[in-house]
């Protein structure tokens, strides 16, 4: 079953076919965050500890961006992503960044113009919770690759060693105006492994997609999904800790004594020298986090644990970047607030489990309005191909209750927070000029169900055109088949 | 609630039924009617009792003291074809979820109106979305034979009538095969079976006490559809699927087959027209999300309407919670090449007359009175209902998650903690 089949489906599915669903999905559908949101990159924030010693980067990017001419944009109705609307403006790509946004822009030699009038211009959409590739089309047993199952604690695994770049679901997501992505580990786990941010361009390999000198980050779980996959052990009893929300919370805490340790020992190498510690997978890892290097994205959704985990995140000297799922965000915003996380949300999803029961169609405009930071998610290969329908749906029903947020503020929500949340914020995420020209032209108010991602560009590149379907990506997997592509 | 209240009148000695009558009339400054009609500026409706007694333009005689309601958008009552809404209350909680029995000795004789429990959250969270009537379907278990499925009204009554043993559900495809032991052909083989167990009970099990494939209970169960006489479920998503269900159906043309799921329907489409038979599709399947769906695309709805098959629009892959998505689905067709019109055919009047709902989904003179106020266009993402009117009666707008909503929405714990505000 594919990623958003499985996360969907856990409501949809009964009986023994809805608990498989869940330990592979529940599992899958968890979450990720930020610490150095604004830091330079793996270069800039590698551990003294391990500079010496080891690469901490040894499958780096291979992605460069794609040839294109200037593109200017004109006539367009203009979010830039960081709270501003203009009207009737321009703006200008060239060299694969944003060059000039504003009202009078001329047009460089050999520019292309695109006439954009009645058309909206948006940064792309960034999501930050995906399972696309280890949880790809077709959703067969053999392409089950987002949740390592194995342990409650697997923080040595790493999401981009499970990508499968192939899958169609990469298609589908730039055709609803996706230009980066995080593809992260599943929530069966504590602690899920490390989540990938890539760039929604086709490659033949994982490294070609790898947005270049992003962070780390590292998937973690709260509430159901652990104790299920673990405690009650696949159908044995006992099947291990945990077993309950007090055993995620002990598991949690005793990794992070040992990761302590582990920094420890690296530090004291780094200040004495003799021979360095013996490496640990896991606790490289989790050692990352409390440096400050990697981003702790965290699958969340009742207000309680959330607190809990705020607490503990203070007692180990870390920080959790965003909350996942966070369904119960909107009870306790103003402590969100006040932490300094973010919360990457549904617009309406709910009832599928009991951690979910008290889910509300206005938690993303109830966070928003309390100051925190809120992101609109996916965790789904359907739900990631207009999210910014779900940001309309979180929009509008906010503002039927009062909470009225200008169109152009809540589109913080789909590129400049989670782009915060990923680290990348500085590069990419909205329309300021020397960002990525990571861009979206939306054939109409994109608050509209009837608008669609006419041109995506990705790094100044055209990577998606609506009107020229022959011009589209189209994965491997689907050459020769009767499908070929959305539109065939 | 009408109900409720003619049994305490008619308590005190006072059968004046007629003298409860509520008269709405509903202006909307677009009136979709889904008849002949077509959309009506600055239109009217009104409705005396349960029925729909006119519908008209702005010189339609209103009669006096009637409630008014006005609105941007007027139009039937949405119909949720496929759904599980009021079998489950948490999907992963076992002991709140009727929706399939795994260890059940029974199959098609499991009757899912048992299970049905009018107070399910997600009935109210369906409702104020403008979802008036619910199709429900049971799944299935440990049988490609899911049970009887049926419809109720999204009043949320204790009493809400249903309209059991509405359909037999049944799954072919993937599912079905593994269900009925491993193949295509196992299930196909099964399904044949089945149909002739039950169309010869209860003969064959007066002498033999027992069917080639069902038992005396589920052989009861299946012979209305068997016969003819009920209408047949079935999901499937492959092309070659729907060719083989529909080669059953040139085989057995008795049988009344809706086909469910069809992300491959357009392939087959002049074929579906053809047999007229009718399917339910989820129009966001646009993903190989398994070996039967390659060909999905976004364009279904349009391919099949291009065509002139019949169809209705459902959120096929979450119909317990999230019913209510069939809007946003309807849009998403409609940005994909299907007209406003038809996309609101397949959420009103192609599910009435999939279903035999003779009187719904259209707004016309004596049609049952499940009508919705909309705060604009109701495929929009950014629309809502501002009334529901089901049976001539306004509903209540509140859901569990209003209220969640509400207590949380200005909290203020300076003088006592959360749980002391109820608004």
């Amino acid at each position: 079953m594919e990623m958003s089949a499985l996360c969907r489906d856990l409501s949809a599915d009964t009986g023994r076919q809805k608990m498989r669903t869940l330990f592979g999905v529940a599992a899958a559908c968890a979450a990720v965050l930020m610490l150095a949101a604004c830091g330079g990159g793996d270069d800039a924030k590698k551990t003294a500890s391990a500079d010496n010693a080891f690469d901490r980067n040894p499958y780096p990017s291979t992605y460069a961006p794609f040839p294109n001419a200037p593109v200017l944009i004109t006539n367009a109705t203009i979010l830039d992503g960081e709270g501003n609307l203009i009207e009737g403006g321009s703006l200008l790509l060239q060299d694969g960044k944003i060059v000039a946004l504003g009202a009078d822009i001329e047009a460089p030699d050999g520019a292309e113009t695109i006439d954009a009038t009645g058309r909206w211009v948006t940064p792309g959409i960034i999501d930050n919770h995906s399972h696309l590739g280890v949880y790809p089309s077709p959703g067969v047993t053999a392409h089950g690759d987002g949740n390592e199952v194995s342990g409650p604690v697997t923080a040595e695994v790493w999401s981009e060693h499970g990508v499968w770049p192939q899958d169609p679901g990469f298609t589908r997501a730039i055709a609803g105006g996706i230009t980066s992505l995080q593809v992260l580990p599943g929530s069966a786990n504590l602690f899920g492994g490390r989540g990938v941010i890539l760039k929604n361009v086709p490659s033949r390999t994982v490294q070609g997609m790898k947005f270049p000198d992003a962070p780390y980050t590292l998937k973690m779980a709260c509430g159901e999904n652990p104790k299920r996959v673990y405690g009650y052990g696949n159908g044995g009893f006992p099947g291990g800790a945990p077993y309950s929300r007090m055993g995620n919370v002990a598991g949690y805490r005793q990794a992070w004594i040992r990761a302590a340790e582990y920094k420890s020992k690296w530090e004291k190498f780094e200040s004495e020298g003799g021979e360095p510690p013996a490496r640990d997978l896991e606790l490289d890892t989790l050692a990352g986090v409390l440096s400050g290097d990697i981003l702790v994205h965290m699958h969340c959704y009742r207000a309680d644990e959330m607190a809990q985990i705020m607490d503990m995140s203070k007692d180990f000297g870390y920080k959790v970047t965003a909350f996942h799922h966070a369904v119960e965000s909107y009870k306790i915003a103003d402590k969100l607030a006040e932490y300094g996380a973010c919360s990457s949300m549904w617009a309406d999803w709910w009832g599928f489990k009991m951690e979910a029961y008290d889910g509300i169609r206005e938690n993303i405009p109830m966070v928003h309005k309390a100051g925190a930071c809120a992101i609109v998610h996916s965790d789904s290969d359907v739900g990631i191909q207009r999210l910014n329908q779900e940001a309309a749906k979180a929009w509008s029903d906010g503002k039927k209750v009062g909470i009225d947020i200008p169109k152009e503020v809540a589109w913080t929500w789909l590129s400049l927070n989670p782009a915060k949340s990923l680290g990348i914020d500085d590069r990419t995420g909205s329309l300021k000029p020397g960002k990525m020209a990571d861009v979206v032209i939306w054939s109409g108010d994109p608050f509209s169900v009837y608008s669609t991602a006419d041109q995506v560009f990705i790094d100044g590149a055209l990577m998606f055109d609506r009107d020229h379907p022959e011009t589209n990506p189209v994965m491997d997997f689907e050459i020769g088949q009767p499908g070929e592509g959305d539109r065939k | 609630m009408i109900r409720t209240l003619l049994t305490s009148v008619a308590a005190l000695g006072l059968a004046t039924a007629p003298a409860l009558a509520e008269t709405l009339v509903i202006r909307g400054e677009t009136v979709w009617t889904g008849t002949a009609q077509g959309v009506i500026e600055n239109g009217i409706v009104v409705i005396e009792d349960d029925r729909i007694v006119a519908v008209g333009g702005s010189g339609t005689e209103v009669p006096d003291g009637a409630t008014e309601i006005n609105a941007a958008w007027v139009t039937p009552g949405l119909i949720a074809a496929f759904s599980q809404t009021g079998l489950v209350e948490v999907g992963a909680e076992d002991s709140t979820n009727d929706t399939a029995a795994a260890m059940s000795v029974f199959s098609a004789a499991l009757n899912a109106a048992d299970g049905f429990n009018p107070d399910a959250t997600a009935i109210d969270v369906t409702r104020i979305e403008g979802f008036t009537r619910l199709v429900v379907a049971p799944g299935t278990g440990n049988s490609l034979f899911a049970g009887q499925g049926f419809v109720a009204d999204a009043s949320g009554d204790l009493d809400t009538e249903l309209d059991e043993k509405a359909f037999t559900f049944i799954r072919l495809g993937e599912a079905g095969a593994g269900l009925a032991g491993g193949s295509r052909q196992a299930a196909m083989m099964l399904l044949r079976a089945a149909l002739d167990d039950a169309r010869s009970y209860p003969a064959r099990y007066i002498t033999q006490n027992d069917g080639a494939v069902l038992n005396r209970v589920d052989a009861q169960a299946l012979a209305p559809a068997a016969r003819g006489q009920q209408l047949i479920l079935v999901q499937a998503s492959r092309a070659s699927d729907l060719n083989a269900i529909m080669d059953l159906a040139e085989d057995e043309p008795s049988l009344k087959i809706v086909i469910v799921g069809a992300d491959e329907a357009w392939r087959v489409a002049p074929r579906l027209a053809e047999t007229g038979i009718p399917v339910i599709i989820d129009a966001f399947s646009n993903l190989p999300a398994s070996f039967e769906k390659l060909a999905a695309t976004s364009e279904n709805a349009a391919r099949l309407a291009d065509a002139g098959a019949t169809f209705a629009i459902a959120n096929v892959s979450d119909g317990s919670h999230q019913a209510r998505l069939a809007t946003q689905l309807a849009g998403n067709a409609v940005a994909n090449g299907l007209s406003f019109d038809d996309a609101m055919v397949a959420l009103t009047s192609a599910p009435a007359d999939i279903f035999g709902l003779t009187g719904f989904g259209r707004l016309a003179p004596g049609a049952h009175a499940d009508v919705v106020a909309w705060d604009g266009d109701p495929l929009e993402i950014v629309s809502s209902p501002v009334a529901v009117i089901i049976d001539g009666e306004q509903q209540s707008m509140e859901s569990r998650q209003t209220r969640l909503r509400d207590r949380y929405l200005n909290l203020d714990e300076s003088e006592r903690p959360h749980a002391y505000t109820r608004p």
